[in-house]
């Protein structure tokens, strides 16, 4: 090999002496905060996104711990019914705006572009401006806390939310962290989408493009289709409330329906906004830890889009209570239903993944199987839900509270920790410990389970959400104080693996490039990533490009140990 | 692995499991608190809420357990350091396309069933021959109301306010005053009754659990319901609460149900009639008193 590279350089003809690459001026690399703040880095970004939500998740957590305390016994006066109010409010807008949609975009930023070989983002600026629209709605909306907090629950049903029936700072900041940041995630979701069609590595064809991109693509393709809606949705709200508008006021012509079809026309695809790219985490860390290939990749995929689509044609289900004819109940009904068949879909797909592999159990193979078991539960009664007969008996209740938190805690919350451990290595540099995530693990899921389970029961019993205090009414208090300890088990195992992370970032084993054998383009550069990314794109010949090197590597080591004397005479 | 032996293998492993999953059917049964099953017993509408719940959660409960217990059973049976290799299986059309149609079946079968059910909860029955006598209820066009086969019904308007409830009953006859409640209705048992809810200011939801569903009132908008309390229930009282968030002291906008026999209605009805009559008499002589030009006492 060697001697072929030298005969064919002395034969090359001599090139022109004139510069390839030319530049106006050299910036120096900037040190410090300002590293950070005026970054383009698409990774630096994505980290300043993870972090920034995760603090968000801390208070929209707090929030959730009060809220807990407040229900832990019948007529319970820790919380007034304004602070209540607010608590809940806040909580359900924080996790939604400033916690999982933009943990996921963090996600998606850092590694959308490492797994399809790009060098950074198609919009590197856009991307930072994006990332800082994020953080001025979520101060913008924190900041309602000195003024007079939003106290009409993160759907905001006009009329409740128009200034006749909630004055104040609190709701106006409510609709500009939607438009804020729904700006950002409008501008990310473009980026995403130009990124993902215009930059893959050669070879890497949309059959080839790994789940978590795929499902990165579909976030950002519904969040485009989603968020005009809201936005104008807001605004029309904020006309009403400031400019003399009438458009959900019915006393004066306007309908207090039309906010109720605007608002989930967004906040149904949201939904799977939020757990869609949870899904791709999951179909990365499955195959991963069980040493297989990914059981059915396009049949995945294709469940993922399917999943996107309908996701879409089903807002009014969370409307069935409201004066509607049955012909409308129906066809939502019908829509919701047609969900569970991709979803189950899907959840076969995981088990089969797992079928047959060699299992290996770290933490990020037991969050996602975590994941699979409550997000089966969440899908099942999801699909009660769905009838919307039942659903009559059942709507807003605390039922339909464990439902969503089953697939929002135990489906996305799940796949964000285990995506966390899964890729904390190439983001750091370092391993997270093992046996604390282990710990934090059990913690989360048996005090997740305590706490939501037994929602279910409070919802039969006939407890509606949203309510500040309850009296000594059937197993109300009982049911109330089970899921109360468990909510602070929960914290308890959440709050290990943020001490996890915290101490690995110093004292965590040195990861190398790829610590799990992995299979996706990520894990072929060092850890952490240097600027550029990647010196080399490897050419994509399989959904698993990783696995086509380690194999190929694994095949000429062997045989240059086989047959030294061939590759010598060579 | 062949693919026969991996069909079979999951066969042997579902029965079991598909046994273990129908204990809690008799579990559903029994129960008397409502830990498992949506409350019920004031309203055949509630009744029958309740038993399409049943289905949907026992089915629910089958493919729980079957597919937690293949996941269980696949994370023991496969997991490293057993000494044997990971299958490099890509996928198996055959098994995909077998579970995405079943799942179609199951959601098909479910959706069947409801629609079956459907008529029962929806549909107000006649009042019998022994409940309060009604009379023909008015059509109300654009709206989601149902009215019984020989449409008559008792017919009470619920306005629905930050906090509270205001039940008026419609008789029909717009000569005479209707009588009218605040939080507490009375009605009369064996009879249908059909609720017509509306707001007056923000969205609230009508609740009471052992009488079926709960349904919005909006304002602008009627959304109509009904409830038919067997004559076993008379005395009873059902608590209900608004359900929709509605402000600062939604959780307070509580109502009560009280159920009466029709000879008892028919007595509280009068007796309320009778005092919106000496209310109307009394009136009347204090705007006498006014008019004359003199304060009153």
């Amino acid at each position: 090999m060697a001697a072929a590279d030298v005969t064919t350089k002395t034969t090359e003809p001599t090139l022109p002496r004139v510069p390839l690459l030319t530049t106006h001026s050299v910036e120096r690399e900037l040190t410090g905060w300002r590293a950070w703040v005026l970054t383009t880095d698409h990774k630096k970004i994505g980290i300043m996104y993870i972090v920034t939500a995760l603090i968000f998740f801390v208070l929209g957590g707090t929030e959730a711990l009060l809220i807990r305390l407040q229900l832990g016994a019948p007529d319970n006066t820790l919380l007034d019914p304004a602070t209540y109010n607010a608590m809940f409010t806040m909580h359900g807008t924080t996790m939604v705006f400033l916690f999982v949609i933009p943990i996921m975009a963090g996600f998606g930023n850092y590694f959308a572009p490492l797994q399809i070989g790009a060098r950074d983002m198609a919009f590197p600026k856009l991307n930072g401006l994006s990332y800082w629209f994020y953080v001025c709605g979520g101060v913008v909306f924190y900041s309602s806390l000195f003024f007079g907090a939003p106290e009409a629950a993160w759907t905001s049903y006009a009329p409740l939310s128009d200034d006749a029936y909630t004055p104040g700072f609190g709701t106006d900041a409510w609709i500009f962290l939607v438009h804020l940041t729904g700006i950002s995630s409008l501008v990310g979701a473009i980026n995403f989408v130009v990124t993902i069609a215009n930059m893959r590595a050669p070879g890497m064809g949309w059959g080839r493009m790994p789940i978590f991109v795929w499902t990165i693509l579909i976030y950002s393709v519904m969040l485009i289709v989603a968020l005009p809606v809201i936005a104008v949705a807001a605004t029309l709200l904020l006309t009403d409330r400031h400019f003399g508008t009438h458009f959900y006021d019915a006393s004066a012509g306007g309908d207090p329906m039309l906010w109720q079809h605007l608002f989930w026309f967004f906040g149904h695809p949201e939904v799977y906004i939020m757990i869609i790219p949870g899904f791709g985490m999951i179909s990365e860390v499955l195959p991963v830890f069980s040493r297989k290939p990914l059981f059915g990749y396009k049949a995945v995929a294709a469940a993922t889009a399917s999943i996107a689509f309908l996701g879409t044609l089903v807002w009014a289900h969370h409307m069935f209570t409201t004066p509607s004819p049955t012909a409308v109940l129906v066809f939502f009904m019908i829509g919701s239903f047609l969900i569970g068949i991709p979803t189950g879909v899907k959840l076969f797909n995981w088990i089969f993944t797992l079928y047959a592999g060699a299992i290996e159990f770290k933490t990020p193979l037991l969050f996602a199987v975590g994941f699979l078991s409550m997000f089966l539960i969440g899908g099942i009664s999801g699909i009660i839900l769905a009838t919307f007969p039942i659903d009559w008996e059942l709507h807003d209740s605390y039922f339909v509270v464990a439902h969503f938190h089953y697939v929002l805690v135990g489906g996305a919350m799940f796949s964000i920790t285990s995506g966390l451990y899964y890729w904390y290595p190439k983001m750091t540099g370092r391993m997270m410990s093992e046996s604390l995530g282990k710990w934090s693990f059990w913690f989360m899921f048996v005090g997740f389970n305590t706490t939501f389970l037994i929602q279910h029961s409070l919802g039969l019993d006939g407890m509606p959400r949203r309510i500040y205090e309850y009296g000594d009414i059937g197993h109300w208090g009982t049911y109330n104080l089970i899921s109360t300890i468990g909510s602070f088990i929960l914290a308890f195992g959440l709050l290990l693996s943020m001490i996890n992370a915290y101490i690995s970032l110093k004292r965590g084993p040195i990861a190398g490039p790829d610590p799990w054998r992995a299979n996706t383009l990520e894990w072929f550069i060092p850890s952490p990533p240097p600027v550029n990314n990647f010196d080399v794109v490897p050419r994509v010949r399989s959904v698993e490009p990783l696995k086509d090197i380690r194999q190929e590597v694994a095949a000429r080591s062997q045989t240059v140990e086989a047959t030294p004397s061939a590759t010598a005479s060579a | 692995m062949p693919r026969k032996s991996l069909v079979a293998r999951l066969r042997k492993g579902f029965i079991p499991l598909a046994a273990a999953a129908s204990a809690p059917l008799f579990f559903a049964q029994n129960a008397s608190a409502n830990w498992i099953s949506t409350e019920h017993g004031g309203s055949p509408n509630a009744d029958a809420i309740h038993s399409l719940y049943l289905i949907l959660m026992i089915t629910g409960l089958v493919v729980f357990f079957l597919v937690e217990g293949l996941l269980v059973y696949t994370l023991w049976k496969f997991r490293a350091g057993r000494g044997h290799e990971a299958q490099q299986i890509h996928g198996n059309t055959k098994l995909e396309i077998g579970w995405t149609g079943g799942a179609a079946v199951l959601v098909i079968i479910l959706a069947v069933v409801s629609f079956f059910k459907l008529g029962e909860i929806r549909d107000p029955p006649n009042s019998d021959a022994s409940g309060y006598k009604t009379t023909t209820i008015a059509k109300d066009p654009g709206t989601n109301q149902k009215i019984p086969p020989d449409g008559k019904a008792m017919h009470i308007i619920i306005t629905a306010f930050q906090y509270g409830w205001r039940f008026t009953y419609d008789d029909g006859d717009p000569s005479t005053p209707n009588v009218y409640a605040y939080r507490d209705l009375y009605a009369p048992t064996n009879t249908t009754v059909l609720l017509d809810i509306t707001s007056q200011d923000v969205i609230h939801s009508w609740w009471v659990p052992q009488l079926g569903g709960k349904f919005d009132a909006v304002q602008g908008f009627h959304n109509w319901t009904w409830f038919k309390i067997p004559a076993s229930k008379a005395g009873s009282v059902f608590r209900g609460q608004c359900a929709e968030l509605c402000g600062r002291n939604h959780a307070n906008m509580t109502l009560s149900v009280h159920a009466l026999s029709p000879a008892d209605f028919t007595k509280w009805l009068a007796d309320k009639q009778a005092q919106l009559e000496q209310a109307k008499v009394e009136g009347a002589k204090q705007r006498a008193v006014v008019d004359a030009g003199e304060t009153l006492k």
